[in-house]
């Protein structure tokens, strides 16, 4: 290998690491979903400055071509990282779903109220009840 | 959720014998742009069990459903974007736990059900937690073809040996749902594809709910057109088959008690 590989291998590692630390910094990336990219990140940045413990891991795995762990290891992050996002779309989704239910109650509530305030004698039959006024 | 973790119990809920009065049985109509057809839909249910709540969820329409249900007569919970007719299902359960209601029928938008059968139909609750109005049994002159056909059996094969009853139509859109079923679909109600046939009547009778039919009559649709394309009766019988799977791997709800 040379020097200029064996430098462009730790710059990448560090810049996906800074990458990923400065989206948690300005919290557009939460902790929780940023665990496995800093999990990839820092193994690539090992992988970089000691690339021995690669063929290392490699030969304890018996895995033949060191490349192939790469490879391996990646894809097996990169599934765990969606299985998160999928689970978490899932709650998101169900919390939406909680909240349309609340505004169609809400809704329905208003109303309810409105009526029973145009109803009630005394009072003037105000626009308070915004006929097709509907929430969407 | 907010209310995981609530106090069950799988006993009979204490009202379990006195039948409900005509005021506590609530009509939900999952309505998704049926504008065509909610307003004879409500108009018959308020005729046909004028003590009932009319309550009409409007699934995110965009063709004004609201407006003219509410016209018609019913109460309108409007959606603000379409969750389907298990989300908008649960949404009625929901009105029907905090408002009191013991009794739930559903009953389509599209205007195929005839809503003198609700009657019947909460009539059968005394002995049943859900009664579903079923367009296959004895009587009915509804009529459904090849693969779409083999699929429903296939269904209500399935289903019936969970509730240990003779089944014919697992996926009928017509449902009375009784006050230890209403605890429960309030609590538990599957908002997700199909949700609202198989998995609901999964999820029931796995709680140890009793289900059971009745003949009905289907009418024509007073609108839109059923589907009946043989690959997607295909795809049906698979989503379906993954959905009853997936309600049977679940773990079991227990009934909610009715005092939550």
């Amino acid at each position: 290998m040379s020097p200029a590989t064996y430098i462009l291998g730790i710059v990448a590692a560090l810049l996906a690491i800074a990458a990923i630390v400065e989206l948690m910094r300005r919290r557009t990336l939460r902790e929780r979903h940023a665990v496995w990219w800093l999990v990839g990140g820092i193994l690539a940045l090992i992988i970089a400055v000691f690339p021995q413990t690669l063929t290392w891991a490699a030969r304890l795995l018996g895995v033949v071509a060191p490349t192939n762990l790469v490879f391996f290891v990646a894809i097996g992050l990169l599934f765990l990282v969606s299985l998160q996002y999928g689970a978490e779309l899932t709650r998101i989704e169900d919390k939406m779903r909680h909240l349309a239910e609340q505004s169609a109650y809400h809704d329905d509530r208003l109303r309810q109220l409105e009526s029973a305030q145009d109803d009630a004698p005394g009072r003037a039959a105000g626009d308070a009840a915004g006929d097709g006024d509907e929430a969407r | 959720m907010a209310d995981h973790g609530m106090r069950v119990s799988t006993a009979p809920v204490e009202f379990g014998d006195v039948p409900p009065a005509p005021s506590e049985v609530l009509v939900v109509v999952p309505a998704l742009n049926e504008s065509g057809s909610v307003a004879a839909v409500v108009r018959g249910i308020r005729e046909a069990v004028p003590d009932a709540l009319c309550l009409v969820i409007d699934d995110g329409s965009t063709d004004g459903t609201a407006e003219i249900a509410r016209a018609a007569g019913a109460r309108v919970l409007s959606l603000p974007f379409n969750l389907g007719v298990g989300g908008a299902m649960r949404t009625g359960f929901r009105f029907a736990r905090d408002h009191g209601y013991r009794v739930v029928v559903q009953v389509d938008a599209d205007g195929q059900h005839d809503p003198r059968d609700i009657a019947r139909l909460v009539g059968r609750l005394g002995d049943a937690d859900i009664v579903i109005g079923s367009r296959f049994a004895g009587g009915a002159s509804y009529d459904v073809r090849g693969p779409r056909r083999w699929a429903m059996r296939v269904l209500a094969w399935a289903v019936g040996r969970l509730a240990r009853r003779r089944l014919t139509d697992v996926t009928s859109g017509f449902k009375a749902a009784g006050p230890r079923a209403v605890a429960l679909f309030a609590h538990t109600f599957p908002a997700e594809y199909l949700g609202d046939t198989v998995e609901a009547l999964v999820i029931a009778a796995r709680a140890g709910l009793q289900v059971e039919e009745v003949a009905v009559d289907m009418r024509e649709r007073q609108a839109g057109r059923p589907s009946h394309h043989p690959v997607r009766a295909t795809v049906y019988l698979l989503r379906a088959g993954i959905a009853f799977l997936l309600a049977t791997l679940q773990p079991r709800v227990p009934i909610e008690s009715a005092s939550a």
